[in-house]
């Protein structure tokens, strides 16, 4: 295999720019690597060499003509399969939405192809980003490079093994309650949710529209500042888009420093009732910090402890209502009954087929929690919970810079374990449901292997509403201290997929 | 379906208190849509104005028509409404084949405009003041066509096409609070009240206000009580009600309706009911239930609209006078008498009187023309005179002729007539016609002559005073001459005979 | 106990135009009683005069000027249908009236 594969974004960046490679020949050595593992962890749901190669060229060919896009000019990258493309299926994850090819382009995926960027194909994912392990996928489960038998996280799966497993050297993802950072954490990775509305959702098929937001996967903090800015961005076609620019997170980054930086650590989330490895890994993390100088109190957010019961009110109303087009009428699937049925039983049939069984929990779900009689009880409470979880972050905030928690739970557990206990599953995102209920950013990076099972753990680092830049300071520094004791990222760690069967 | 029995009107409000209450979608006149750029036109090819947003595709999201913003304020202040300072779009979810999202971008409790109220003048001259509970923004749906059926409706239809020009199209739905102590006038009130919104957008250029071509809708709703009782009956809710006309019959079809059913010891379904303006009756739809759940919930998609006070000024500033304080101009302008003006605002004749008179006829003249004999040619033909195809510049062309002594009145009628059936403009109907009162009055002459020869005894019955001896000449000279000349004329020449 | 009856999920798949058979119909009733009767408890943590949030970031007056843009072509805009006729979607017969 190429040694291109190992190399961060920020690396072949610095290659292509410098000319010592082409975009071509990276694209190339990551879509063949794609091509031939894909089998093994089921990353990608779309490839497609001809498109992915054609775009290296042309971003080859206009740096030759002295136009480099971005800072990330010609490094090839994967995108969740719930960003629009028009020259590829966009799925979601989804039977109802199989083969179907967008008319336009997401914003997202308009600004990855004007700064230059080569896609390498669609990740595979959650049905409709439902779920935190990607095996609700009605196309089958990813698995996590570190443990074919183990989840990848959800519901970025594709994008997560994908990038841990270097099938791609960066990816785009989606994050409602946790779908970036707990794949991120489970494959030793890094993922970041931004601010809601820094990154447009014009194009990303909405599952919680207030909580939805798109964000980068990559394996070192640098190549997730990069791409962040390459994707962030006032999009007139999104009107929760945030007007002002929070400036350049990859800037931001080269700037970090531990002085006077103040953390704070939720008693909520204080990994007790965490698994051991996990809770130890943690602690380790605010031990390196406090050895650097950094001050580090305990915060206490209480209404965290319904930030879970909240989180599963919004999102199924939001996504009841959100989900209501897919009824074979304009596009998708359509599942005729024999007989002359009726439009309402066309649509009935359509959407029994071409949902799985956890989008229809929640879309009932939600259409209770929305329905006449019990919206005050249910949305309404839910959606005052958010309110009373913003403003205990408001007073931790001014009390320190940043928090921290474990960002899981639990380390990657295998396949199959909890797929049929939906309430075990919702825990997963226990730690990273109340930034999206916030809108605050939140970004995991890896703080090392659990002991018990030698499997990736992860720091959350959680920021106030647009201050991005300090969450992705504070995340590199975190990151240095951890590569400086291990000498590498984490991910130089992983068993590597060529060692694994297939 | 046959019509239902009907108890005789007088009855029905001799024994029940009517309330009514009126939902009317106006379309506004916007360039593009409510929340995407698709042109807002009507009459293109199906599925041309349509993009991503409009048609619901997945990933695609809203962004709202400041104009449309701005449309819907003017309405609200016309309307004496307060505006409110954070109003939200909310979502209303249901399924329905020409609802792309399967829910429509709304209002719910926070509407752009509410408590308002409109004076409303009925025919005899009652003035009802209609108190407005709000008005609020919304986009339109798809248009769907049923093919298979005998009749192109939805029962008995194979399938159905759906064209999405239409949706997204921004929406202003004005809704009364109800309406009690009409009476007897509640039929006429509705009607009127729905012409006053529609002059009203007209005149403010918020909307074509075309209800033939559905700028402007009305849902009518009807309930009665027995006289005395305070709770209020159970409503009927009545659509496709598409002109003025139908306004009123409509109200008085269900008056009459559930007066019938109420003293028979029956109970009103609450239900959504069709006028079908034709038959002249209402059918029952959908059963109208409270179970109609549409879920509504703050749409996540769109943010809070708070107009500034300073925007808000501007835009009461630039609304034009309003239809009532124009009517009084006009009345004043004009000197009609109230009941000759009354005449004119009922028959919904006022834009195209004013024009007539800005092309240069005499108030009066037009004033004749529109009530009298356009009017008599549009129920004729089953139209409303603003679809006649004859325009007020046209007709003022015909009255300057008759003012010339170019057309007599007989031959103006007959013009008019040639130009509604389309032979063309005035002009062109009096070429190919050939009518022309003839001015050459040498021929004329000589057909008095002859006619004079055939009834000799005419000119001495005239010379003895009895001057309507003149009418059988005239008669035969008139016949003669093929009708174009003028009568009076002919009359004029055979006394001047006599005289001599 | 739990609120969610067979009847609920029976009604409430019919609004949300799911068909769901009899075994679904008790197995959902199952699985969202539990649930929800763990969701529930958000009624315990507000108290009546906090403000809901729908919007995370507060913003408002986001408009955009009355311009027409392009449109899809028809073709574009039935691509994806599953069935289409003279321009249009079509779709089978429609049981309501409204």
């Amino acid at each position: 295999m190429s040694e291109l594969i190992t190399k961060s974004a920020s690396e072949l960046a610095q290659l292509i720019e410098s000319k010592e490679i082409s975009s071509v020949e990276a694209t190339e050595a990551f879509f063949d690597r794609s091509e031939s593992l894909n089998h093994l962890t089921l990353s990608y749901l779309h490839l497609n060499r001809e498109t992915a190669l054609a775009s290296a060229k042309a971003a080859d060919s206009d740096l030759t003509a002295g136009k480099r896009h971005s800072a990330l000019h010609g490094v090839p990258i994967a995108v969740k399969d719930n960003l629009t493309t028009t020259d590829a299926p966009t799925t979601a994850g989804s039977k109802i939405l199989e083969g179907w090819v967008p008319q336009y382009d997401s914003t997202v995926v308009k600004r990855i192809r004007a700064a230059g960027l080569p896609i390498l194909g669609k990740t595979n994912m959650d049905e409709f980003a439902m779920g935190s392990s990607t095996e609700y996928s009605a196309y089958g489960p990813s698995r996590n490079p570190w443990d074919l038998d183990r989840i990848p996280g959800g519901s970025g799966g594709g994008s997560s093994s994908a990038v841990s497993g270097h099938l791609a050297p960066l990816a785009v993802g989606s994050d409602t309650g946790g779908s970036i950072r707990f794949p991120a954490a489970v494959t030793g990775s890094v993922g970041a949710k931004p601010t809601y509305g820094t990154v447009s959702r014009y194009g990303l098929i909405a599952l919680a529209s207030s909580l939805d937001q798109v964000g980068p996967v990559t394996n070192t903090v640098l190549d997730a500042a990069l791409l962040q800015d390459v994707i962030a961005g006032y999009d007139p076609h999104d009107s929760t888009s945030l007007t002002e620019s929070l400036g350049s997170m990859a800037d931001a980054v080269k700037t970090a420093d531990f002085k006077g930086l103040k953390v704070g650590v939720v008693k909520q989330l204080s990994s007790d009732g965490f698994q051991a490895g996990v809770k130890k890994c943690f602690d380790d993390t605010i031990a390196k910090l406090t050895a650097e100088g950094v001050e580090v109190v305990e915060v206490d957010c209480p209404s965290f402890e319904y930030s879970v019961a909240a989180y599963y009110l919004i999102l199924p109303a939001e996504a009841s209502s959100n989900l209501a087009r897919f009824d074979s009428v304009r596009f998708g699937l359509r599942v005729a009954p024999e007989g002359n049925p009726t439009i309402e039983r066309v649509m009935a049939a359509t959407r029994e087929a071409g949902f799985g069984p956890e989008v229809k929990r929640r879309i009932i779900l939600g259409t209770y929690a929305l329905s006449s009689g019990y919206y005050d009880a249910y949305y309404g409470s839910a959606q005052k919970v958010r309110t009373l979880i913003q403003q205990d972050l408001e007073k931790a905030f001014s009390q320190v810079d940043v928090l921290l928690t474990p960002t899981a739970p639990t380390t990657a557990f295998k396949i199959g374990e909890k797929v049929n206990d939906p309430l075990a599953m919702y825990l997963n995102d226990i730690a990273t449901i109340p930034a999206n209920l916030a809108g605050i950013p939140g970004m995991s990076v890896p703080n090392g292997l659990a002991e018990e099972d030698g499997l990736p753990s992860g720091v959350q680092i959680l920021a106030p509403a647009r201050e991005d830049a300090r969450m992705y300071q504070v995340a590199s520094l975190i990151e240095a201290l951890y590569v400086a004791q291990w000498g590498a990222p984490l991910i130089a760690q992983a068993p590597g997929l060529e060692a694994n069967r297939g | 379906m046959a019509k239902e029995p009907l108890m005789d009107f007088d009855e029905a409000i001799e024994r029940f208190e009517v309330v009514i209450g009126l939902e009317v979608h106006v379309e506004l006149n916007t360039k593009s849509k409510m929340f995407c750029g698709c042109a807002n036109v009507f009459g293109n090819e199906p599925n041309t104005n349509v993009c991503p947003i409009c048609l619901g595709l997945p990933g695609a999201l809203p962004a709202v028509n400041k104009k449309a913003v701005e449309s819907s304020i003017a309405i609200g202040l016309a309307l004496g409404c307060e505006i409110a300072p954070n109003g939200r779009f909310a979502r209303k979810n249901y399924f329905y084949p020409d609802l792309a999202k399967n829910f429509q971008t709304s209002q719910y409790d926070e509407p752009i405009a509410f408590e308002g109220k409109l004076d409303v003048e009925i025919s005899d001259g009652q003035v009802f003041e209609v108190l407005i509970e709000r008005a609020h923004m919304e986009e339109d749906a798809g248009k769907l066509t049923h093919v298979g059926g005998a009749t192109g409706r939805i029962q008995g239809a194979e399938y159905s096409l759906v064209d999405f020009n239409r949706a997204g199209v921004p929406l202003v739905e004005i809704v009364t609070k109800p309406v009690f102590g009409a009476g007897a006038n509640a039929p006429e009130l509705a009607a009127a009240y729905v012409r006053n919104i529609r002059d009203i957008v007209k005149a403010m250029d918020v909307s074509d206000a075309k209800m033939e071509r559905g700028n402007v809708r009305c849902d009518a709703n009807v309930s009665l009580r027995p006289k005395g009782q305070e709770k209020l009956g159970t409503r009927t809710e009545t659509k496709n009600v598409n002109s003025i006309r139908s306004v009123e019959n409509a109200v008085r079809y269900e008056i009459q309706r559930q007066a019938h059913i109420l003293a028979g010891g029956g109970s009103i379904t609450q239900e959504t009911r069709h006028w079908h303006e034709d038959r002249g009756y209402t059918s029952a739809g959908r059963p109208k239930s409270d179970a109609d759940d549409y879920r509504y919930f703050p749409e996540p998609d769109l943010v809070p609209v708070q107009p500034a006070n300073i925007w808000i000024e501007e835009i009461r500033e630039s609304l034009p006078e309003n239809p009532q304080q124009r009517r009084k101009r006009l009345a004043n302008d004009w000197g009609f008498s109230e009941l000759e003006f009354r005449d004119v605002v009922n028959g919904d004749l006022l834009d195209l009187v004013e024009a007539t008179v800005a092309a240069g006829t005499s108030p009066q003249a037009a004033r004749k023309w529109w009530t009298g004999e356009l009017s008599r040619q549009a129920n004729a033909m089953e139209l409303s005179t603003s679809e006649l195809a004859i325009t007020p510049d046209q007709v003022a062309t015909i009255q300057k002729l008759i003012d010339a002594g170019d057309l007599t009145d007989r031959m103006a009628r007959e013009v008019v007539a040639g130009v509604i059936a389309g032979e063309g403009t005035p002009e062109q109907v009096i070429e190919k016609r050939g009518l022309k009162v003839v001015t050459d009055e040498g021929a004329l002459i000589a057909a008095i002559d002859e006619a004079l020869k055939q009834q000799p005894d005419v000119l001495e019955k005239i010379r003895e005073g009895k001057v309507q001896a003149a009418g059988a000449v005239i008669g035969a000279v008139m016949k003669a001459m093929g009708g174009q000349v003028d009568a009076a004329r002919v009359r004029e020449l055979i006394l001047e005979r006599a005289g001599s | 106990m739990s609120e969610i009856t067979p009847d609920l999920v029976r009604h409430l798949a019919s609004l949300s135009r799911i068909l769901v058979t009899e075994d679904e119909v008790e197995k959902l009733a199952g699985e969202l009683g539990v649930i929800v009767d763990s969701v529930a408890t958000v009624n315990k943590a507000v108290s009546g005069d906090v403000v809901p949030t729908s919007h995370p970031i507060p913003m408002s007056n986001v408009f955009r000027e009355d311009e027409v843009a392009p449109s899809l072509t028809q073709e574009q805009a039935l691509s994806g249908a599953a069935d289409s006729a003279e321009g249009r979607f079509k779709v089978a017969a429609i049981l309501d009236e409204d």
